[in-house]
């Protein structure tokens, strides 16, 4: 115990616990059904209604490995502006869902994000990124997902590169459905299993 | 605010994806590597809350769903702490949302099916943002322990989920409380799912006589810590000369 104000301190981060099956009491409220005092939901809307840039819908599923949606997870995006740029300082470009409590399918009304600055000068492909939480996950999972439609800037693409096994890159890619619609299934486990990534 | 990377995050020191006695992680963890890339703006942003965003009652779990003039029931708790990073340097504007069980340790959802009763004054969540120090306080009552569909008879000791917004989405981390002196908490399959003894007390919150309100509400200590920035002391340097 000696030392401890002589030198900077050391500490480790928190260890995560899993959000367990109840995660939109805190998280979603209103979704949860709880009433209570506030207007609206955390991340309820990722943008101004004014904001420029082409708007896009996004839907998604989380299976476990034997192919069941999770109906109890929430899904968390940060991305960035039509311009490419994030927030600084504020929460534009964050935004919440949760799994539908039948069907597991969460739905996401955004713009599409421009090209990033990534690291040595690199441009990074319009992307999504994604954490998610639930019951059976222990430390929340960071994942991305790209547009189909940008083949040439996802070839470019910093990150997507650092994936050895193309096949699995492939799982980052959204699933385009036309009229700006775009779906994003997202695997546990199993043959599919979707890249996460060690932030 | 600074947007440099954060150090790598030290993954043997939290719970396992794949933590079998904790049964539900079984079909529900990833069975490849995640894979690390160097981080880009992507991970070191992430999203600010602004001071204006808690309402008045929002660190107030006895009063923040009870009837005019009514309050939760149960032990009345403050619980309070500091939010730093590995470094020791303070988190503030760090947004905390939390939720918990009621004092009879049944959750106010539409899933949950426990035979302890609701608590018409008490909904089981509520949000804080940090102040300039890195801290934060709260009030509630203490929740119960509650059985769960795990093994046989497993029971989660009393606890209360915390979900911290960091200054980065890299930081972004939910993790759970629980309090000091409290048996189940050395039989719990997703508290053992963490590696380390040392590991799991950091999450046991401690009694705290001195922030305790006399005839009031008895309080414990939460501190928390999020992944550090790695310093550029190269660059720095580098800008200076
Ligand atoms: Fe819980």
């Amino acid at each position: 115990m000696s030392g401890a104000a002589d030198r900077p301190a050391d500490l480790k981060e928190s260890p995560s616990q899993t959000a367990g099956p109840y995660v939109h009491i805190g998280c979603l409220p209103n979704h949860a059904g709880l009433g209570g005092p506030w207007a609206e939901d955390l991340g309820a809307r990722p943008f101004a209604d004014d904001a420029p840039g082409t708007r896009v819908v996004v839907t998604g599923c989380l299976l476990d490995g034997t192919g069941t949606p999770l109906r109890d997870a929430m899904v968390e995006i940060w991305q960035a502006d039509a311009a490419g740029r994030y927030a600084g300082g504020g929460a534009a470009g964050f935004a919440r869902r949760a799994s539908d409590a039948e069907t597991g399918l969460w739905r996401l009304e955004t713009i599409k994000p421009g090209a990033v600055p990534g690291p040595d000068g690199r441009i990074q492909a319009p992307h999504l990124t994604l954490w998610i939480v639930a019951r059976g996950i222990n430390l929340g999972l960071h994942t991305r997902m790209y547009f189909p439609d940008e083949t040439a800037a996802n070839a470019a693409d910093p990150v997507l590169g650092r994936i050895e096994q193309t096949a699995r890159a492939r799982t980052l890619v959204a699933e385009a459905r036309g009229d700006g619609v775009y779906h994003f299934d997202i695997h546990l486990q199993g043959e599919k299993e979707t890249v996460f990534f060690d932030v | 605010m600074s947007d440099a990377p954060f150090v790598a995050r030290d993954r043997a020191w939290h719970p396992p994806a794949l933590s079998p006695a904790y049964r539900t992680s079984v079909s529900r963890s990833p069975r490849h590597a995640p894979i690390s890339f160097p981080q880009t703006l992507s991970e070191t942003t992430g999203p600010v809350f602004g001071h204006d965003l808690p309402g008045p009652r929002d660190n107030d779990l006895i009063h923040n769903f009870a009837a005019p003039g009514a309050a939760a029931i149960g032990p009345r708790i403050i619980v309070h702490g500091r939010v730093t990073e590995e470094t020791g340097r303070p988190v503030p504007g760090a947004l905390l949302e939390v939720w918990q069980a009621n004092a009879g340790g049944r959750y106010r959802h539409r899933k949950e099916g426990y035979i302890a009763p609701l608590d018409p004054n008490f909904g089981g969540c509520g949000r804080v943002i940090t102040d300039a120090d890195g801290a934060y306080h709260l009030r509630t009552v203490q929740p119960g322990a509650y059985p769960w569909p795990n093994g046989g008879n497993d029971w989660r000791p009393a606890h209360i989920h915390f979900s911290v917004f960091g200054s980065g989405f890299g930081q972004r981390l939910i993790t759970q409380m629980y309090f000091e002196g409290d048996p189940l908490i050395w039989r719990c399959p997703i508290l053992q799912a963490i590696p380390s003894e040392a590991a799991v007390k950091t999450l046991i919150a401690t009694l705290d006589m001195r922030a305790s309100v006399p005839m009031d509400c008895l309080a414990y200590r939460f501190d928390i810590v999020l992944r550090g920035r790695r310093q550029t002391l190269f660059e720095n340097r580098m800008e200076g000369g």
